[in-house]
């Protein structure tokens, strides 16, 4: 059974990555023959210096929100917190509704414009799925690994580390790789309140009506989207050990 | 080695656990017997600390558990549960070294003692140290959570109901190697069971448990010859004499030195020898004593010669060291109403009839 659902899972995969090439390359025949490829490349330091800052955007809100969303989610899933875990937990489940637009713009009421309201608001965003997998991740634990560990005489920070981490890892890798596409698909938004990124180009682009310019930055950003979850994945696969992985 | 003493545990007004003292020698298996909910796991669980007892002591070979860390304690018990726990995360070999890690073991030594427990419990090492738990069966992930149990070595061992989940098969097979490696190691074993017929076939003794309190603790057989109430009667069942079957050898039951005949031997004196001991059939034996068959009176009426040309050939017999529920099966089948005793190598050591069998059955019953 497991073998078919791993042939499955693999199958699924494979299609997947076929269609992705397809459409890569479709956009490309297009883009080259309706002349927008020319009018892009017209942008090509431009792209060049947005992806950077684009990509620093991702790694700094995204590794913020990594370092704190794993504690957090430890913390919540704790089962001494009683019923307040599962109160925080769908506190901020209600959060994950809030529109990324207005965490932005609170956040830039804060901390007025610029990188540091932009990197706050992206980190909150990307939190949040990260947090909840963590809790799911850890709930969904055998209690009997956690009784068969202690009866063995392990103590509570063994548990935590040797049986409930690893054992909730692959759920957790798969929060933190939606958190990651989440994050490079908002970060255009960044511009908004003068954080930079590729979405400099996508709204002065809007603004000017200008197709090459606003491709310019919206191809890049998708490409981004697309190498950074099958890196993500890659991660995934590869790093989450084979006991406890359901893909390998 | 291990001895409760007045020990009780009060969930909020609700008494798990009455007042139950019990002592367990080295080496010994004690089993806690009773239906759900009757405290034989509370009482268990008391016994590592992972339930703290409201009152009562614990000494493990006259020291006092609750002055002990709970952690230190934990890691010199082995623990087995119903659900196995093996962490997915790590390999059996990982698995099994857990508790050597903890103590901080050398990595190269507890390696090499991992295999040879893998190898006790008919595991390839070389297959299965470096599997993942998922890549095994459910009968063989609790093999593993059995040796895992006993890699550090510890004097006792708790195993609460750890054969439960598995199929009547593998049950009876996993059942028997753990007798097996117990032989060898000689724990004190602490065993939860709510089935009557796997607490017979492993227990020195049997704790029978109801609502919290302990109802008997006594020997497998004198627990099945004399309940001591309704109660357990009823848990241990009607056929709880046929039960005893299986705790008594066939050595025991046996009459030695029973007369015998050889092939050279004259009719005549076979005649007479079953008539001198009131016999209606006798074994005959080769040079060496092994069984060859066997002649009946009836059939030597009137025949001349030697026993070698009138004998018939034994349908079944019976090694020593089995039990008579094994040999009763036997006699039933082949419709016999005594068996011959073999040992080993086939040599004829004496011979078992229903008769001797219900006899020896009912001497406890006289006893009293």
């Amino acid at each position: 059974m497991v073998e078919a659902h791993r042939h499955q899972a693999r199958a699924l995969a494979a299609l997947w990555r076929v269609a992705t090439l397809a459409l890569v390359f479709t956009l490309g025949v297009w883009a080259s023959t309706s002349g927008t490829l020319g009018a892009m490349m017209q942008y090509r330091e431009d792209i060049a210096f947005l992806t950077v800052q684009h990509l620093e955007l991702v790694a700094i809100s995204g590794g913020i929100a990594i370092a704190t969303g794993i504690p957090i989610g430890i913390l919540l899933a704790r089962r001494s917190l009683g019923l307040f875990g599962p109160v925080l937990t769908q506190l901020i489940n209600l959060g994950t509704t809030v529109p990324t637009l207005a965490i932005l713009a609170l956040a830039m009421t804060v901390l007025g414009l610029g990188a540091p309201p932009a990197i706050f608001g992206l980190a909150v965003l990307t939190l949040l799925p990260i947090v909840l997998n963590t809790v799911a991740g850890l709930r969904a634990v055998p209690p009997a690994l956690i009784e068969a560990a202690r009866g063995m005489g392990m103590t509570n920070l063994q548990i935590l580390l040797q049986v409930e981490i690893p054992n909730a890892l692959f759920v957790i890798a798969a929060g933190i790789r939606t958190a990651l596409a989440i994050n490079v698909g908002t970060v255009p938004l960044a511009f908004l309140i003068g954080g930079g990124g590729l979405g400099e180009l996508i709204f002065t682009g809007i603004d000017l009506m200008d197709t090459g310019l606003l491709l310019a930055g919206a191809i890049p950003t998708a490409l981004l989207a697309v190498a950074v979850d099958f890196i993500a994945g890659q991660l995934q696969f590869w790093l989450v050990p084979r006991g406890v992985n359901p893909l390998r | 080695m291990i001895r409760l003493k007045n020990l009780t545990k009060i969930y909020g007004g609700i008494t798990a656990v009455d007042n139950v003292s019990i002592e367990v020698g080295a080496g010994e298996v004690c089993v806690l017997l009773g239906p759900s909910g009757c405290g034989k796991t509370t009482t268990m669980k008391m016994i590592n600390r992972l339930i703290e007892p409201s009152g009562g002591r614990i000494f493990i070979g006259g020291k006092d558990v609750t002055e002990v860390d709970p952690v230190q304690l934990r890691r010199s018990i082995g623990y087995v549960i119903q659900q196995i726990g093996l962490f997915p995360n790590k390999t059996v070999e990982d698995n099994i070294c857990v508790v050597p890690d903890m103590l901080g073991q050398d990595r190269k030594t507890s390696r090499k003692r991992a295999a040879e427990l893998l190898e006790m419990v008919n595991l390839e090492p070389a297959a299965y140290a470096k599997r993942y738990p998922k890549e095994l069966s459910g009968g063989q992930q609790q093999r593993v959570g059995v040796i895992r149990a006993l890699a550090a070595d510890p004097p006792v061992l708790l195993m609460d109901e750890p054969f439960g989940a598995i199929d009547p098969i593998n049950r009876e097979v996993i059942q028997d190697e753990f007798m097996k490696l117990q032989a060898a190691m000689k724990k004190t074993v602490i065993f939860v069971s709510h089935d009557i017929d796997e607490a017979v076939k492993m227990a020195s003794r049997i704790a029978i448990f109801r609502s919290g309190r302990l109802i008997q603790y006594d020997t497998p057989d004198n627990i099945l010859a004399h309940p001591v109430d309704s109660f357990v009667a009823d848990f241990v069942g009607h056929d709880r004499t046929l039960k005893r079957l299986r705790l008594i050898t066939v050595r025991d039951a046996m009459a030695t030195e029973p007369p015998r005949v050889t092939p050279d031997d004259d009719v005549d004196t076979a005649v007479a020898l079953m008539k001198r001991h009131g016999h209606v059939s006798v074994v005959m034996v080769g040079p060496q004593g092994k069984v060859l068959g066997f002649v009946r009176l009836e059939a030597l009426h009137g025949k001349r010669g030697r026993v070698g040309e009138h004998y018939e050939k034994l349908t079944s017999v019976v090694h020593v060291d089995d039990n008579l529920r094994n040999a009763v099966s036997q006699m039933f089948a082949n419709d016999q109403s005594w068996l011959a005793c073999v040992s080993t190598e086939g040599v004829y050591q004496g011979y078992i009839t229903q008769r001797s069998i219900t006899h020896l059955l009912g001497a406890t019953y006289r006893d009293r």
